[in-house]
């Protein structure tokens, strides 16, 4: 049909365009969200890994800087890095269960904008660094912004996490999960739910902390990891992260 | 709003139908890359950590 006499054309009135107008946010507000939660999350997750694989080959150039000196650093006795300037990104964390290709940038700081809405994980910047003794807390989005911590709670024991840094990689091993109001700082301690602030400790631990449930704030999922071993940086990568190193 | 879209554009059906396919691409396109990451900063997303921050 190309020219409709004038009397038959149907007269536009306001209610039908703001009918029309009032469908089209709909569908856009639908466009949005299935970008936040999927779309934007499948991209941010790619730009993140290969932002981890260029930080790990970084590493790799970087001369290690650990803070104590003297003891030459062993499998059990590692070194311990210098901590991280706000937002700067430090470490690789490999977690083969969260994926055969799985490997995250920490950065310093759990500042949202600038570190955990990039995709990235926070370092709590109040507690310990990679390999000593005491709480290396971080923490990541389990939902949206790349979600790096998706698969938080499908966590099993015995599950390895291998954090990279200048100074070697250092593993640990999943021990347990916890569900905590998120006013409960106590997982973050030296000896994490310790009723009195302890910080005599021998053990050298990980504690990862995300949301729950999924999409809410309402609570927090935390998962405890302790310490295995580490080896430097020029023994290559652990067995079970190899593939993943020497591919990115 | 449509209607009037449909009209002002020329050619035949098929053309107008490919227009507009081209056109909602574009739309799309213009609110994945600017719109929606712009939105988002104004969105919360879930808090990750515990304590204050």
């Amino acid at each position: 049909m190309t020219e409709t006499p004038r009397a038959t054309r149907r007269r536009t009135s306001v209610v039908g365009v703001l009918g029309e107008i009032l469908i089209t946010a709909g569908v856009v507000v639908l466009l949005f969200i299935v970008w936040q939660q999927w779309f934007n999350d499948i991209v941010v997750a790619n730009t993140t890994r290969s932002e981890a694989s260029t930080l790990s080959r970084e590493l790799g150039r970087q001369t290690p800087d650990p803070v104590q000196s003297g003891a030459p650093a062993t499998s059990t006795s590692p070194p311990v890095g210098r901590a991280p300037a706000n937002g700067a990104k430090f470490a690789v964390l490999y977690v083969p269960r969260f994926g055969s290709t799985y490997q995250v940038p920490i950065a310093g700081g759990t500042d949202t904008t600038q570190t955990l809405n990039t995709g990235a994980a926070g370092h709590y910047d109040s507690t310990q660094m990679p390999g000593a003794v005491g709480n290396v807390a971080i923490a990541g989005h389990r939902t949206t912004h790349g979600a790096p911590f998706a698969a938080i709670a499908d966590l099993r024991v015995g599950d390895h996490f291998y954090v990279q840094t200048a100074d070697g990689y250092y593993t640990y091993t999943f021990r347990n999960l916890e569900y905590v109001k998120p006013t409960q700082v106590q997982v973050l301690q030296v000896v994490p739910d310790a009723p009195v602030v302890s910080t005599a400790s021998r053990d050298r631990l990980i504690t990862l902390t995300s949301c729950n449930p999924k999409f809410s704030a309402a609570e927090r999922i935390i998962a405890f990891g302790s310490f295995t071993s580490w080896q430097p940086l020029s023994a290559g990568a652990p067995g079970e992260i190899k593939s993943i190193v020497t591919k990115g | 709003m449509y209607s009037a879209l449909w009209r002002v554009l020329p050619g035949p059906w098929w053309l107008r139908v490919v227009i507009l396919i081209a056109l909602a691409a574009a739309v799309v396109y213009a609110l994945v890359t600017w719109a929606f990451p712009y939105v988002d900063t104004f969105i919360d997303s879930p808090n990750v950590t515990v304590g204050s921050s």
